[in-house]
């Protein structure tokens, strides 16, 4: 069994701390993906988990034991880097041997576990080629072949995806969901790229500034952000958000207003506190719709025709800037009044980010 | 009026023609040497008036060879020098090498201090150790065949030991470490290897161009050793060939006898060069991986 468990964990590279305690449960089996922007230290915390870094603070334990100065060798890990990390002067089999040479596996066993992570990955064919015979996403499957060869309990990823191009990259990320259910591994996956994380993970854990902003499902994440950090993060186009503020409330709804939103009452989820607290009103491109008499009233600026879908800028009356996503071809023209209406059950409450 | 633009070929046949009349310059006094190797002393000199001094013209023949192979042990200062600068040159990018990698890839406390000590020790000349340097190993002890013995001088590791420390073939290795990606290092690490495993597996396969680099460098500096030679070794068993070269220089100098011998340890020095060359542009060639 391999679980991964965070207590505290802290880093600091001399004054600075980049990594304010981190709590973090992930079971066996679970694909966890750290998200957030650059700078947020989700690199710096799986290179703790590595052994890459050292760990200032706190306690990591992989299994049952913690961890914190063991060598990576030790952990039972193995790992997946941004720039593939493969080594030029050998062949692909070399390569995906690497591990193996070095723990003095048997010649054949190893060449049957080196066939078989070549058969999961499909490249069979690339075994005797060096890595500069090899495209991007060859390379990146080397990668991944010489991490899963070694069978180890815990998989890390370290942005894998980011230097091949979109289309590569979406069949890849299928690929990596498909070699998580076949291996039974625990995987920790970082990447800035939220539809990766969307996809991929179990659990998303989304960072900010060396803390954790919310860990859950995906879906749960999406649906109930715990702030507005999380909110603006995950979905795209990003969640909308404007100043309003608390007119009235109960113990589930409050009634807000803004400049360009007429009174709404919507759920604030035991976020606001009195009335005439300022607060920031969220609410998601796609969960509007034009209508006459819609509750957010502005001026269209750009609108962008995708076919399938139709994405429009407009202003308030205060100048904050709004995208609603349609799910079918509209035309609206530039400087056209608009009005867009919603079900404010959809709509979410924030206190103001910091 | 028009403009004059160059056509490719003659912008072409211009670098060549520079490129060979550089090359002219360096092969000269090569072939002076080896033209002058087989002419009689009297020619040799008057020779030496016009451009018949790097043709074969006049009265050619190997007999200088033939004296310089009875004036002096040729084959015993070519072998000397041959041993004393290979040992040398393997430990030394052993040793340097093994420094480096310490200095790049270890995490230990003064490692900075320690690096600026060695670059530090590439600024001294070596006439400025060379008596201490002297005093040193006359005294240093040694467990040999013939048991416990003391003092340096008259052997092959008094010109092979003091050198194999080198401040610049550590700063080469130092430097072309940190031009290596990072990643190379951990997944090493995340894939189990040791330290030793990581430098003899993963980094020294990469380090082709630095090891011919460092090792033209060194081999040259100590096929040309002299000073040091001449101070610690008095018998001719040990002597190298830079210091054999004073046989030709006694009684009276016979300048074809000089060349001869020249060019004979000059061959050797060639050889590796072109050799390496060869090793190099490989070297370079296989390391071409985009990130």
């Amino acid at each position: 069994m391999a679980s991964v468990s965070l207590k505290n964990v802290q880093k600091n590279f001399g004054d600075t701390l980049v990594i304010k305690g981190v709590d973090i449960e992930i079971e066996h089996g679970e694909f966890v993906v750290f998200v957030g922007p650059s700078g947020c230290g989700k690199s710096t915390l799986l290179r703790m988990i590595a052994g890459l870094e050292d760990i200032s603070a706190g306690d990591l334990s992989i299994g049952e034991k913690v961890v914190n100065a063991l060598p990576p060798k030790e952990r039972g890990v193995s790992m997946v880097f941004q720039s593939y990390a493969i080594f030029p002067h050998m062949t692909v089999r070399e390569n995906v041997a690497f591990g193996l040479t070095i723990a003095k596996v048997p010649d054949a066993e190893k060449n049957a576990k080196v066939q078989n992570a070549a058969r999961i990955l499909q490249m069979e064919h690339l075994l005797d080629r060096r890595p500069n015979q090899l495209s991007g996403g060859q390379r990146q499957r080397v990668a991944i072949g010489r991490a899963i060869v070694r069978e180890p309990a815990v998989f890390l990823f370290d942005e894998p995806l980011s230097n091949l191009d979109a289309a590569l990259r979406m069949d890849m990320r299928m690929e990596i969901a498909n070699l998580h259910k076949q291996l039974d591994a625990t995987m920790i996956y970082v990447t800035h790229d939220q539809v990766e994380a969307m996809t991929l993970a179990d659990k998303i854990v989304v960072l900010r500034d060396g803390e954790v902003m919310q860990a859950g499902a995906p879906m749960d994440l999406y649906l109930e952000p715990d702030n507005q950090f999380v909110a603006g993060f995950l979905g795209s186009p990003a969640m909308n958000f404007i100043q309003v503020n608390v007119s009235e409330l109960d113990a589930t709804h409050a009634m807000v207003i803004g400049p360009g939103l007429a009174p709404t009452r919507v759920p604030h989820r035991g976020r606001a506190h009195t009335a005439g607290q300022s607060m920031t009103f969220g609410l998601r491109p796609q969960h509007m719709w034009p209508a006459e008499d819609g509750k957010l009233a502005g001026v269209v600026g750009i609108s962008e025709r995708l076919g399938s879908e139709t994405v429009v800028n407009f202003r308030l009356q205060d100048d904050s800037s709004l995208i609603a996503s349609l799910g079918t071809d509209q035309i609206f023209t530039p400087g056209q009044t608009v009005a867009f209406d919603f079900d404010p059950e959809t709509a979410h409450l924030f206190a103001d980010l910091k | 009026m028009r403009e004059f633009v160059p056509s490719a070929q003659l912008m072409l046949g211009t670098r060549y023609l520079v490129l060979v009349l550089i090359a002219v310059i360096f092969i000269f006094p090569l072939l002076f040497m080896a033209m002058s190797s087989l002419k009689p002393n009297l020619q040799l000199l008057t020779d030496t008036e016009s451009m018949r001094a790097f043709l074969p013209v006049g009265e050619l023949s190997f007999d200088n060879y033939k004296a310089a192979f009875s004036r002096a042990p040729i084959l015993t200062f070519v072998f000397n020098s041959l041993f004393v600068t290979a040992t040398t040159v393997i430990l030394t990018l052993l040793v340097c090498s093994l420094t480096a990698f310490s200095f790049v890839f270890l995490q230990w406390r003064g490692r900075e201090i320690a690096f600026s000590m060695i670059i530090a020790t590439m600024i001294v000349p070596f006439e400025t150790i060379a008596i201490p340097l002297l005093l040193m190993v006359s005294k240093l002890p040694w467990l040999g065949a013939e048991g416990f013995e003391l003092g340096w001088l008259n052997t092959y590791r008094v010109q092979i030991i003091p050198w194999i420390a080198d401040g610049l073939t550590v700063f080469l290795f130092v430097q072309y470490f940190k031009g290596l990606p990072h990643e190379f290092i951990e997944a090493s690490r995340v894939e189990g290897a040791s330290w030793w495993q990581i430098y003899r597996r993963v980094v020294m396969p990469l380090c082709g161009p630095v090891i011919a680099t460092a090792a033209i460098l060194k081999f040259l500096v100590m096929y040309n050793q002299y000073l040091w030679p001449l101070i610690v070794v008095q018998q001719e068993t040990y002597r190298p060939v830079m210091v054999g070269l004073q046989y030709f220089f006694q009684y009276n100098t016979a300048w074809g006898e000089v060349m001869a011998y020249l060019t004979m340890i000059t061959l050797p020095v060639l050889a590796f060069y072109l050799f390496l060359q060869k090793a190099f542009i490989a070297s370079i060639a296989s390391t071409g991986v985009k990130g």
